[in-house]
C-alpha cells in the first residue's frame, strides 16, 4: 500500500535501529505520549530494535484511557433516560464508570450507538427529532475540530434534540504536568496527528524551559525510528531540539481552519484526567455562547465526581512510573475482556497493548 | 465467574464466547461428543462415523456484495463440515423471520441457499419456520444443521493430534475479505471497493486435497474472530508454538486499507471461505500445488510453522521485522476514535 509500505520496510527499519545503536551511549528515557505511537511500537515489535540504552515509556495520549470515571457516569446517567440516545465513537463503550459501563447499559436497553464522526450524530438528530442525541465529545486537538464543526452546524440548522457531553483535552497542559509531577524523561515522542492540527510551536516551551527533547512523530515504524534518531542524536550533542519527523503531514504553524473552529466553540478549563487528577487549563469546555448544545447544563449534570479504582496503578502507568506488569491486578483481574482500569479498555491503552501484543509467561 | 448479562462481545468469537461455552453449555450439557469442541461433532454410528454440525446465521445487511444471508447459512455448515474431514450430505434450515420483511428478498435467499446446496452438492433435507412480531427480530435469522461421512482416516484431523513442530500453516488466500465487505455493506463508511466477500463451500476444495495427498494434519475455517482464533486456539489445543511471517500472509490492499482507517488487525477479521491447514513439511509443495489448481486456492500461501518453542503462544513476524505475540481478541474489534 503506498505510503504504508515504505514506511514498514524492514530494511529501511534495521537501517535506522543500526543508527541509534552506533549513535545513542548515554542512557535514555524517552516518552511516546500518543496512544497511536503505543499502539505501533507493540504492533510492530519495535522494542526489538532499540539498544539497551534507550527506553520507551507509555504515556497519557490514549483519550479513552484518560477519561474520568465522573464523565463515564455521567454518560451512563443520560443513557438511563428514556428517549436519549447516546452517540460515541467505538471503543468509549467499554470503559468501566463507577457501576457501569455504556456497553452493559446498551445490554439492558439503552439506546448507545456507535458512530465514526460527529456528523453521523447530527444526522441520527435529524431523523429523530423527538429523541435528544447526545454526542460524547473525547479526544485531543485531533478530533476537537470536528465536534466544534458539529455544534457549529447544528446551531446553523438551528437542531436542537444534539448536545455534546464534552470532555475534549489538551495536549501541551499534560506534557508539562508530568514533568512538573517528577517523571524522568529526556524526551518527547510527540503526537503526529495533534500537531498536524496545532503545529509545532506549542511545544517550544517544553524544550526551552525543561530542556528536552520533542520530535513531532508519524505512525510507522520507519517514522518512530527514525524519531527515536533524531532525539538520541540531540541528547548525545546535548542539544535539545524541537522537530518535525513527520513533515508529510504536520506543517510548523499547522491547520489554521481547525484552530479557528476548536477556538470559537471551545475554551480552556481546568480538567480531570484518569489517574493524572485535576490539571489546569488542560480541558476544552464549551463556551458559553453554545451552552444550549453542552449536554451538562442542559441536563444539569454539575460537576463530575472522579475517583480512581481500588488497587488500580492506571495514574502511574499513564505518568510512565510504572509498567503493566507492575500492576497486581494486570493480567489477573484486569484483562481486555474484564477491563478495570482505563489503559486496559482502548486498544491505544498501554495494559491493553502490553496485554495484546507482549504477553508471555515471564512478562507475566 | 460469568458476566450478568449477555453482551454483544458474548458472540464474536473471541475470549468472551470461550468463557460462555466453557462455564456455562460444557457445564450442563458436557459429554463425550461436545467436549472436544471442534467444529464439527465426529459421532460413532455402529461401524460407521459421522459428523453432525450446526450454526446460526443473523448477518447485518441480509445481503452485501458475494454472497447473502442465505448461501453462507448453506456454505457456513457445509465448511464446519468438510473441515472435521467429512463429506458433507444433508442440511437442515430452520428460518426466524420477522414480520414485514419482503417476500422477494425471501425469496432470493431461498433460491442463493438452494444454488449453493446444489454447488456443494448436499441436499436440504428437513426445515423450520417461525414468525415473529415487527422489531422482535432483524428480518431474518436463520440456523442450518448438517450431516456428513466421514472415512475413519480422516476422523482425527478436527482435533491435530498427529502435528509435530516443523509442520507448516498453509491458507488458501487472502484473509478479512468476508469481514470488511459487510461492514462496508453497511453504509457507515462510504468507502467505494470492489471487494467481496469470499464466501462458498470449501468441501469440494478440501476433499480434492484429502485424497491426493496425506499430508493435511489438521484443517480448521477461520471464521469469526479470523485467522487470529484459528490459531491461538490451535496452539492451545496442541500445546505446541505456532510462528507465522506477516510478510507471507496475503492480505488484499482494499482490506488492508479499511483496516489501517478504522484500527483493526486484519488478522482477527471474518472470512467465510477460508481454510487453514496444518500439513506435514515433506507434503507442502504436493498440497500447495493442489490448492492452487483450484479456483478457492489461487492465493494459497505457507504461512507459518509449527514449533517446540513459546509453547502455546502464536508469536508474528511483522512485516518491519521485529515480533510480537497474537492473542484471542477479547471480543468485537471497536474502531478506535484516532
Amino acid at each position: 500500500m503506498r505510503f504504508i509500505d515504505e514506511f514498514r520496510d524492514s530494511d529501511l527499519v534495521l537501517n535506522i535501529a543500526e543508527g541509534i545503536r552506533k549513535r545513542s551511549a548515554r542512557n535514555i528515557v524517552l516518552m511516546e505520549v500518543c496512544g497511536g505511537h503505543t499502539m505501533a511500537v507493540h504492533k510492530f515489535g519495535l522494542h526489538d530494535f532499540l539498544p539497551e540504552t534507550v527506553r520507551l515509556i507509555s504515556g497519557p495520549g490514549c483519550p479513552v484511557c484518560v477519561s474520568g470515571t465522573g464523565f463515564i457516569d455521567q454518560a451512563v446517567r443520560l443513557a438511563g433516560i428514556p428517549g436519549t440516545v447516546i452517540t460515541t465513537y467505538g471503543d468509549l463503550i467499554r470503559v468501566p464508570g463507577s457501576d457501569s459501563s455504556l456497553e452493559q447499559e446498551s445490554a439492558k436497553g439503552a439506546d448507545v450507538r456507535i458512530v465514526y464522526s460527529v456528523m453521523d450524530a447530527l444526522e441520527i438528530a435529524r431523523q429523530n427529532p423527538d429523541n435528544m442525541i447526545v454526542f460524547l465529545g473525547i479526544g485531543f486537538e485531533t478530533t476537537a475540530p470536528a465536534t466544534a464543526a458539529g455544534i457549529l452546524k447544528a446551531k446553523e440548522e438551528g437542531i436542537s434534540n444534539f448536545k455534546v457531553l464534552c470532555s475534549h483535552k489538551l495536549m501541551p497542559p499534560v506534557m508539562t504536568a508530568l514533568i512538573d509531577d517528577g517523571v524522568k524523561i529526556d524526551g518527547y515522542i510527540a503526537p503526529g496527528h495533534v500537531s498536524a492540527i496545532t503545529g509545532s510551536e506549542m511545544y517550544r516551551p517544553i524544550v526551552e524551559k525543561y530542556r528536552l527533547g520533542v520530535v513531532i512523530s508519524g505512525f510507522e515504524p520507519v517514522d518512530i525510528l527514525q524519531s527515536v534518531y533524531m532525539l538520541v542524536s540531540a541528547f548525545e550533542d546535548y542539544e535539545p531540539k524541537l522537530q518535525i519527523q513527520y513533515t508529510r503531514v504536520v506543517k510548523p504553524e499547522g491547520n489554521k481552519v481547525a484552530q479557528e473552529l476548536m477556538h470559537a466553540v471551545f475554551e480552556p478549563g481546568d480538567d480531570w484526567w484518569r489517574g493524572l487528577g485535576m490539571i489546569p487549563a488542560s480541558g476544552m469546555k464549551i463556551r458559553p455562547e453554545f451552552a444550549a448544545f453542552d449536554a451538562e447544563k442542559y441536563f444539569h449534570l454539575g460537576v463530575p465526581e472522579n475517583h480512581e479504582p481500588a488497587g488500580c496503578i492506571c495514574g502511574e502507568i499513564l505518568k510512565g512510573l510504572k509498567i503493566p506488569k507492575d500492576c497486581p491486578l494486570f493480567a489477573t483481574a484486569c484483562t481486555p475482556a474484564k477491563p478495570i482500569g482505563a489503559c486496559m479498555v482502548s486498544a491505544e491503552g498501554s495494559c491493553a497493548a502490553f496485554y495484546k501484543y507482549r504477553k508471555t509467561e515471564n512478562d507475566g | 465467574m460469568m458476566a450478568k448479562t449477555i453482551r454483544l462481545h458474548h458472540g464474536s468469537g473471541g475470549l468472551l464466547m470461550q468463557e460462555l461455552i466453557r462455564d456455562l453449555f460444557l457445564r450442563y450439557f458436557d459429554n463425550p461428543g461436545l467436549r472436544s469442541l471442534t467444529d464439527s461433532a465426529i459421532l460413532p454410528l455402529n461401524s460407521a462415523q459421522i459428523a453432525f454440525t450446526t450454526d446460526s446465521f443473523v448477518v447485518d445487511p441480509l445481503f452485501f456484495p458475494g454472497g447473502d444471508i442465505g448461501k453462507l447459512a448453506v456454505c457456513g455448515t457445509v465448511n464446519d463440515l468438510a473441515v472435521s474431514g467429512a463429506v458433507p450430505l444433508f442440511l437442515s434450515a430452520a428460518f426466524i423471520i420477522e414480520e414485514g420483511l419482503s417476500m422477494d428478498d425471501l425469496e432470493t435467499i431461498v433460491k442463493s441457499m438452494a444454488k449453493e446446496a446444489s454447488k456443494a452438492g448436499v441436499s436440504i433435507v428437513t426445515g423450520d419456520t417461525k414468525v415473529v412480531p415487527k422489531g422482535k427480530g432483524d428480518k431474518l435469522f436463520i440456523n442450518t444443521a448438517g450431516i456428513g461421512k466421514i472415512e475413519k482416516k480422516y476422523a482425527g484431523i478436527s482435533h491435530g493430534l498427529k502435528t509435530k513442530p516443523g509442520d507448516l500453516v498453509l491458507i488458501n488466500g487472502t484473509i478479512g475479505d468476508h469481514g470488511m465487505t459487510v461492514m462496508n455493506a453497511r453504509g457507515n463508511f462510504h468507502f467505494s471497493s470492489s471487494l467481496e466477500s469470499d464466501c462458498g463451500s470449501l468441501n469440494k476444495f478440501i476433499q480434492k486435497i484429502l485424497h491426493n495427498s496425506e499430508g493435511v494434519r489438521f484443517m480448521r475455517d477461520a471464521t469469526r474472530g479470523g485467522l487470529a482464533a484459528v490459531l491461538c486456539e490451535f496452539a492451545e489445543k496442541s500445546g505446541y508454538g505456532i510462528e507465522i511471517d506477516e510478510r507471507t500472509v496475503p492480505v488484499k490492499e482494499e482490506v488492508n486499507g479499511m483496516c489501517e482507517l478504522l484500527g483493526f488487525d486484519p488478522l482477527h477479521v471474518a472470512n467465510e471461505g477460508k481454510v487453514v491447514m496444518v500439513v506435514e513439511k515433506k507434503y507442502v509443495e504436493e498440497v500447495l500445488c493442489i490448492m492452487k489448481r483450484q479456483n478457492q486456492g489461487k492465493k494459497s500461501a505457507v504461512i507459518g510453522r509449527i514449533v517446540e518453542d513459546h509453547k502455546k503462544k502464536v508469536k508474528l513476524r511483522t512485516v518491519s521485522g521485529g515480533s510480537r505475540w497474537i492473542d484471542l481478541p477479547a471480543g468485537e474489534q471497536l474502531p478506535r476514535i484516532c
